[in-house]
């Protein structure tokens, strides 16, 4: 399969069966999935243009305040959507939702001893443009313990969904952040295959930095491509 | 030739995607693209609601998964620009729906039945699974049980093998009409079929 793009890449994506992250030993499925020729079934999905994108959706830092700034670290965080032959995915609906600078998220069942801030939410979404870039502004996320092992703390990270041409390309992923020490704890993070889960950790750019407000990371995606495009018919 | 570049990996949706994905289901106050209602009066076809369950290893209901769904509308068309016939009512075909807002943790989608696609003999919604523990998406269809003619012309359904078809059939409820119960198994004996696309 490893010349043909369209199919799912099992080098590159995680087991269902990883028996580090425990949450997996009763809800992976246990027999072998079954192949389906795509059809048009496989070969479309949900369309969202730019018109399910308001103004401020793609800007965390501003998209819930109340009566002031977020707390933390202001961080841009862009890169491109592409598929396997490298062509631009536009029009690709990218939400986005994250823990908030102490390590805490909004969400009701979130435990952790860490305080809320009134002024940022930690979800937002944007579409890409013909060149596949997409774009936020947000805090920089803090760690965070979870329940799966003794000590356990998940590394820095957002929360990603894409939307692009199918559903067969649909993706949901974590971003990481460069260094971060909790990578090599985190079974989550190393479910990904080695060799593959190295693209999961954003990288640090100077150049994406606006001087005096916030520090660029950039995280590429790759979207499965086609599946009816045969290699050899590329250049 | 040249090297394709490799696929971005899946990882899990978490246990914390509702404010992110669901977020008016779950009472957050910010938007949502899709929830569990695909189609209003407006669209035309017949209507149905499908109501199931995401159950574990241990048949315990799933309180943190998130279902989606994609489907054509009642003549088998899809709203994408890949299925050249266009589509003829307006109707998305997508929905969205955590398992955490039911006190039994169930799903619910209010839709229309889908027509045959093309190629395909009989009509399906396709489902897109997502939750904690769950590190890549799982993919499985709903078939509907009283299409029982046209399930067994069904290319997709006839490379099942014949004792774990019936994961795949929503069955009708004789207790409200249009009402379908279709439960998800990610294990055991019932285990629901899931495909590699
Ligand atoms: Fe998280």
């Amino acid at each position: 399969m490893s010349d043909t793009a369209g199919g799912r890449d099992w080098q590159s994506h995680p087991p269902y069966l990883f028996a580090d992250y425990r949450s997996t030993a009763l809800r992976a499925p246990t027999r072998p999935l079954i192949p389906i020729k795509h059809c048009l079934s496989e070969m479309t999905g949900p369309v969202y243009g730019h018109e399910a994108v308001a103004p401020l959706d793609a800007d965390l830092t501003r998209n819930a305040r109340r009566n002031g700034e977020p707390l933390g670290e202001r961080i841009i965080v862009t890169g491109r959507v592409l598929d396997e032959e490298g062509r631009p995915v536009r029009d690709t609906l990218i939400e986005v939702w994250q823990a908030n600078a102490a390590g805490r998220y909004v969400h009701l069942t979130d435990r952790h001893d860490a305080p809320l801030d009134p002024n940022f939410l930690g979800a937002g979404r944007c579409v890409t443009d013909e060149k596949g870039r997409y774009r936020f502004y947000t805090i920089k996320p803090g760690a965070y313990p979870w329940a799966n092992h003794a000590n356990a703390w998940r590394p820095l990270h957002i929360h990603f969904s894409l939307l692009g041409p199918s559903i067969a390309a649909r993706l949901v992923t974590q971003m990481y952040f460069p260094g971060d020490p909790l990578l090599a704890y985190d079974p989550i993070y190393l479910g990904a295959p080695e060799g593959a889960r190295e693209r999961l950790v954003s990288r640090f750019d100077l150049a994406m930095t606006e001087p005096d407000f916030a520090l660029g990371y950039v995280f590429d995606m790759v979207l499965r491509g086609r599946g009816e495009t045969p290699f050899e018919s590329r250049v | 030739m040249r090297d394709l570049l490799k696929q971005t990996p899946s990882q899990t949706v978490g246990p914390y995607f509702a404010y992110g994905l669901t977020a008016r289901q779950y009472g957050y106050p910010n938007s949502q693209i899709a929830d569990g209602t695909l189609a209003d009066e407006t669209v035309s076809g017949t209507r149905i609601r499908i109501l199931g369950c995401v159950f574990d290893g241990e048949d315990a209901p799933i309180p943190d998964a998130m279902v989606e769904i994609w489907q054509a509308d009642s003549e088998g068309r899809y709203a994408h620009p890949a299925d050249g016939r266009g589509s003829n009512t307006g109707f998305r075909g997508f929905g969205r729906q955590g398992t955490g807002t039911d006190s039994r943790n169930r799903f619910l989608f209010d839709t229309v039945k889908p027509g045959p696609v093309g190629g395909e003999a009989a009509p399906h919604i396709n489902v897109i699974l997502f939750m904690r523990g769950l590190l890549s998406h799982a993919y499985t269809r709903i078939y509907f049980a009283d299409e029982s003619a046209r399930n067994a012309a069904d290319p997709v359904l006839a490379s099942v093998p014949a004792e774990r078809r019936a994961t795949l059939l929503a069955q009708p409820d004789p207790s409200m009409p249009g009402l379908y119960r279709w439960d998800i198994r990610m294990q055991g004996e019932r285990e629901t079929v899931f495909f590699d696309l």
